[in-house]
């Protein structure tokens, strides 16, 4: 017989202090996890981790990568946030990128006809259009037909990925490539402008600033954003309200798609400068975004901060990668160690435990 | 197409199934109970590479299978933990899981890369039953760990349907309330079937490495996981039905290397089975057929026994 006795309770909302210490503790808690599992391979933890921080915050170069491989995950991450407070579980940000790159390739191979300031531009809406594309089908395919959206996203990143790899090995495979699956070089029009000294594409940066603000504009002062926040909190509501949830919902995603879509016009046009295999176009991109707005809570002011935090992790693993002869997957421990711990955090975070001794009757 | 070629068409499609019949028995399991893992891939993974580990370092085959579930069973604990102790949300968590697992059978599996597994499962030798015509073959010249899934898959389908405890389970994932007020405890029965869909996602990665392929490479699984998920809707939560399922994209599979040489680009074919998952899926949510397919009704709910 316990003489204690655990209750557990829901609690309000929690406080912004009390929700940023559980998410540092929970990040904490990641580290701590990644790092036992380190240990276990025979990897010393503490100078794994002191030098992915090391390698990702701890020098210019390594500051300049972080900035640069932010920028797709802060578009990712705020499109992601509009599908999940729609409660719609987009994992397909990953797919949506590539489509977007796809695009903004299809332009920029054919850019011969379009004025030379144009190019850009129409690249942008190509990928804009190409990655909303992308995530509408997941939405038309739960809303008219009920199809679960996690496994049709994830069956679309594996599909347009075997695409790229068909386009690169196929009809776009470059002829000044010396053989390797990559298309011809972009043309300078197409290509888009560095901040000096590093891989930092500036415009696709601003759009990703401007994308994340946006977006927090349209979740808290606009009625489209309420629609998308009563469609995903209560459908049963959103219905009495007046509002069509799935219409909502697929505007929502593809709109989110479309970000994703921008991202990845800003690798190919701002990094690689031509389209190749898919896991060089986005090492994870859209999978780590997926993190990114866990962290930020939903918050797409917050994802700009916790992009570049993830970031850091990516740029710092492969730091490890070569310095440490580790594999490519390892960050995936930190991020799925970083991952489990958070939602394992919600728990103290929605509801309130006492312990308390038994009465005795 | 002659017969030989049909014939071992067929015989490779049942291989090709096996990998997702077993995991798709844990699913169901794990869903009728009320638990979606999502984390099916990451589990498999890390049961490919440790039964590799283990076949590599002991040469014993049986070993390894065990291995290999034990160590999904573990992960898949974590996933445990996280839904039904902390209530957490269940499609993030198992996506965690997919990303942990898929590291970390990377960073255990680095050794490994690029060698052949010293024992790996052979068909089994029953010469007389295999000449039989056709199915001959297909029937009696798998390996071992085959007729282990189809099994299972049989041995599931009555525990679910024709025994009390498949009723307590299926109570569960309907509804955890009238479970408890049967005297059940929704908790334990939620940790056992999670539990359990981890070591069968393990076999069906041991299965990978140690009969499919014999050999370990990163992202082996190569997205089986997610089919498997797909798979467990479109059987409608009965492992019978996951069964012929299975042997459905098992073919598919085997359908790539027919094509290959027709002509068709080999990244086209490659698409196919996600395609034909995602057409699987459209096929099975028209609405005339959504009663049929509906899932269990606490499906990726969290249950407390004092918040009713």
């Amino acid at each position: 017989m316990s003489r204690f006795r655990i209750s557990i309770t829901r609690r309000s909302e929690p406080g912004r202090w009390f929700a940023a210490g559980t998410v540092c503790a929970a990040i904490g808690f990641g580290f701590v996890l990644a790092g036992c599992l380190f240990a276990l391979g025979g990897v010393n933890p503490l100078t794994a981790i002191a030098r992915i921080i090391m390698g990702s915050f701890g020098s210019l170069y390594g500051l300049k990568e972080t900035l640069t491989k932010s920028i797709p995950l802060i578009l990712c991450s705020s499109g992601l946030i509009l599908a999940f407070r729609a409660r719609f579980w987009n994992i397909g940000a990953e797919g949506q990128l590539l489509a977007g790159a796809v695009g903004a390739t299809f332009i920029a191979l054919r850019s011969d006809g379009i004025p030379g300031s144009l190019v850009i531009p129409a690249m942008f809406v190509a990928g804009a259009v190409c990655g909303a594309f992308w995530a509408w089908i997941p939405g038309i395919l739960r809303f008219r037909l009920g199809v679960n959206e996690v496994i049709s996203t994830l069956m679309l990143n594996y599909i347009i990925a075997e695409f790229v790899q068909y386009l690169v090995y196929g009809p776009w495979k470059g002829s000044q490539q010396f053989g390797f699956p990559y298309t011809d070089n972009f043309h300078a029009d197409a290509v888009l402008t560095t901040f000096p000294g590093s891989r930092i594409h500036l415009v696709t940066l601003g759009i990703a600033l401007i994308c994340a603000a946006l977006v927090w504009m349209v979740m808290h002062h606009t009625t489209f954003g309420f629609s998308v926040r009563a469609a995903g909190e209560s459908s049963g509501a959103a219905r009495y309200a007046g509002i069509h949830a799935g219409r909502v919902t697929v505007a929502a995603v593809a709109i989110g798609g479309a970000m994703a879509g921008l991202a990845g016009v800003g690798e190919v046009a701002g990094i690689h400068h031509h389209l190749s295999y898919p896991w060089s176009i986005s090492s994870g991109y859209g999978y780590t975004a997926i993190i990114a707005a866990w962290l930020a809570r939903l918050n797409p002011l917050t994802a700009i901060l916790s992009s570049i935090f993830l970031s850091g992790i990516l740029v710092g693993g492969d730091t490890i990668q070569t310095a440490m002869n580790l594999p490519a997957a390892t960050v995936n421990v930190f991020n799925g160690a970083i991952l489990f711990s958070l939602i394992g955090s919600e728990f103290f975070m929605s509801y309130r435990i006492r312990i308390q001794p038994k009465v005795v009757p | 197409m002659d017969h030989l070629m049909i014939e071992s068409i067929l015989t490779r499609a049942v291989a090709a199934a096996t990998p997702l019949l077993f995991a798709a028995t844990g699913e169901i399991v794990s869903e009728r109970s009320g638990v979606l893992n999502l984390g099916v891939e990451g589990m498999m993974a890390v049961g490919a590479v440790t039964g590799f580990a283990v076949a590599t370092a002991t040469g014993n085959l049986g070993l390894a299978v065990g291995a290999a579930a034990l160590a999904a069973m573990a992960v898949s604990a974590i996933h445990g933990f996280i839904s039904v102790a902390l209530l957490g949300n269940q499609v993030v968590s198992g996506l965690a899981l997919t990303m942990f697992g898929l590291g970390l059978s990377g960073l255990i599996g680095k050794p490994f890369i690029g060698r052949s597994a010293p024992v790996r499962f052979m068909p089994v030798d029953s010469s007389i039953l295999s000449d039989l015509p056709i199915l001959g073959s297909v029937m009696f010249e798998q390996d071992p760990l085959c007729y282990l899934a189809f099994g299972m898959a049989l041995l599931t389908w009555v525990f679910i349907y024709h025994t009390r405890w498949g009723i307590s389970l299926r109570a569960a994932g309907e509804h955890p309330l009238a479970c408890e007020s049967m005297g059940h405890s929704v908790v334990l029965i939620r940790w056992l079937a999670t539990l359990f869909g981890g070591a069968c996602a393990g076999l069906a990665g041991a299965y990978l490495s140690l009969a499919y392929s014999a050999s370990w490479i990163e992202g082996m699984t190569a997205g089986r996981g997610w089919i498997v998920i797909a798979l467990t809707i479109f059987a409608a939560w009965n492992p019978l039905r996951a069964a012929w399922g299975a042997c459905l994209f098992g073919g598919v599979y085997v359908l790539q290397y027919v094509l290959q040489n027709k002509g068709i680009a080999p990244n086209i074919l490659m698409m196919l089975p996600y395609v034909t998952t995602l057409l699987v899926l459209v096929l099975g949510a028209t609405k005339r057929n959504r009663r049929r397919f509906n899932s269990p009704v606490a499906l990726g709910e969290a249950f407390h026994r004092e918040m009713r």
